[in-house]
């Protein structure tokens, strides 16, 4: 049996969910455009005030320690664990190859070159990205910023610059400090669980590596260190919608600050090789 | 209080010779949708305490931030202090906000810090010498009869506290205008009429201009029916029929400024939505 009424009722629903749709993809689009360009902005005025007065150097201080000391165990910890898996996996495939000799070169060069600063990046990110977001846009919705404001100091300042400045910093020492943790959770794997010689690790993983090798690791965390905490700040410093609102900034700080790095990290690899082929 | 540390003084009485100290101008502003505010014209003058009435909703807290220019109005123009701001850059902006206090709905104090820091926040910026900070940040908790708190963190007070604390740091670097909104918001009753004496204690002790924000009525007429007594240290009422001449009142209805007058022609409005409002 057919209903007509309900045959128009249909169509009329599937036009309207077709606009809705569309208004939907509109919409997400625009707002994805303005988020890119007010981030652009805000990162832009945020490396720009790095180098003019007032620097408040307390905050810079007090922030330091709170990423810096803050995120050492879980650097410690996932550098010493990645290590040793990186141990663990390349022993049995360079077996194969009678090549279990150069376990130490492969390990430190991989530490150095990718995992150390993109496994920090990602950690401190996780650990500080989120703790930014969180603490600026609980500032934010119980009117601290604006508060700040009238008072006469500019939150960008007061807030935004210290953390930056003090990430790209700190990430730098801890992306070296994970560096030394990989490798000797190498060394300690191919002693103790491959049971191979440990003098040899080390002078492999020491007589291969070559200053172009310690550029690239050092300078990747200078970029992530800016990224993850310019993202933490500005999804903090947008955040609306009460404390629902703060959840939403926090996750979604953590989420691109996370994916930006490893994108971050795709093309500076690109145009490092390029200064230092292999 | 001041930069010697001495008691707190009566504050400046005149901006730019009696010109107001703030003065919209066909102002209205929307956020992505219907306007918030719509031709709103009004001014402050100097020494005088304006109270912005309104039910929730109706733009009175975004009234209150596009006078110190949180916000930026999308027509008219907005003068404070003698500066034109609708379109001032926000670090130009600074340095004014300075020159004027302002008490949030929630108080809005730093909870990192100890009150003595939420008070002196404006005095540690400007590098002023610790002892005198103290000092200056104990007299102004004096004057809200708080000093007690010097030591304690916002989180360890109570709303009414919270509120007291918030005017001891508008007012401590002798503002030229203090706005307040919704200062007693959400507090019980006898909380409210202490905040109440606060402002007029400041209304008539230090003649600061003001522009408070309210949607409580008994507040408005406290403020307008009460002067502060020096020698009892209380707020005492006016004789009857008297009210205080440099209150007076404005009136927001979804938007739009309804009502500017004084209490006398508030309580004679025909205007059907204040003769609700009142009723």
């Amino acid at each position: 049996m057919r209903y007509p009424v309900q045959e128009s009722g249909a169509r009329f629903n599937r036009g309207t969910a077709k606009a809705m749709a569309i208004d939907k993809i509109e919409n997400t689009a625009k707002n994805l455009v303005l988020t890119v360009q007010d981030y652009s902005l805000f990162a832009y005025r945020a490396f720009m005030n790095l180098f003019r007065p007032p620097i408040y150097w307390p905050e810079f201080m007090v922030q330091a320690d709170i990423i810096g000391v803050g995120s050492l165990s879980i650097v410690v910890l996932s550098g010493l664990s990645t290590g040793g898996v990186l141990a663990l996996q390349s022993a049995a495939t360079l077996s194969a190859f009678g090549a279990t000799a150069i376990t130490g070169q492969f390990v430190s060069l991989t530490m150095i070159r990718e995992l150390g600063p993109v496994l920090t990046g990602v950690m401190v990110s996780g650990r500080n990205a989120s703790s930014m977001a969180s603490e600026l846009g609980s500032m934010v919705v119980t009117e601290q910023i604006d508060a700040m404001r009238a008072l006469g100091v500019d939150p960008m300042r007061k807030l935004v610059t210290p953390r930056i400045a003090s990430t790209i910093v700190m990430l730098l020492f801890l992306t070296i400090v994970a560096d030394a943790c990989g490798i000797a959770g190498g060394g300690l794997v191919t002693i103790f669980m491959n049971h191979q010689n440990g003098t040899q690790y080390l002078d492999m993983a020491w007589e291969h590596l070559r200053y172009p090798d310690i550029v690239q690791g050092l300078v990747k965390p200078l970029f992530f260190g800016y990224i993850l905490s310019s993202i933490g700040c500005f999804y903090g410093m947008r955040t609306s919608g009460g404390t629902q609102g703060v959840g939403r900034s926090t996750i979604q700080a953590v989420v691109w600050a996370s994916v930006l790095i490893i994108f971050v990290d795709f093309l500076l690899t690109q145009v490092l090789l390029t200064f230092f082929p292999l | 209080m001041n930069e010697s540390g001495a008691p707190i003084q009566p504050g400046p009485e005149t901006v730019n010779d009696g010109a107001p100290v703030v003065a919209f101008r066909n102002v209205s502003i929307s956020f992505d949708g219907p306007l918030v505010l719509d031709d709103v014209s009004f001014s402050v003058a100097p020494g005088e305490t304006r109270v912005l009435l309104g039910p929730a909703g109706v733009g009175k807290s975004v009234l209150l931030k596009l006078v110190n220019g949180l916000l930026r109005p999308d027509q008219g123009t907005i003068s404070l202090l003698g500066h034109e701001i609708s379109h001032m850059p926000e670090q130009q902006l600074f340095p004014l906000r300075t020159r004027v206090g302002m008490v949030f709905q929630e108080g809005a104090l730093f909870d990192s810090l100890s009150v003595r820091d939420n008070v002196a926040y404006q005095l540690i910026q400007e590098r002023v010498p610790d002892d005198e900070i103290d000092q200056r940040v104990r007299d102004a908790l004096r004057f809200v009869e708080l000093e007690e708190t010097f030591d304690l963190f916002p989180a360890s007070l109570s709303g009414g506290m919270r509120r007291r604390v918030a005017i001891a740091r508008a007012f401590i670097r002798q503002p030229e205008l203090l706005l307040y909104d919704s200062p007693t918001g959400g507090l019980d009753p006898l909380t409210s009429t202490t905040i109440i004496e606060l402002i007029v204690k400041e209304r008539d002790v230090l003649h600061t201009p003001s522009l408070l924000v309210t949607h409580r009525l008994q507040d408005a007429f406290l403020l307008c029916n009460h002067r502060f007594d020096q020698q009892t240290g209380h707020m005492v009422p006016l004789p009857k029929g008297q009210t205080d001449p440099g209150t007076t009142f404005l009136m927001l209805e979804e938007g739009r400024l309804i009502f500017d007058g004084t209490l006398h022609e508030l309580v004679k409005s025909k205007n059907p939505f204040v003769r609700e409002f009142l009723e």
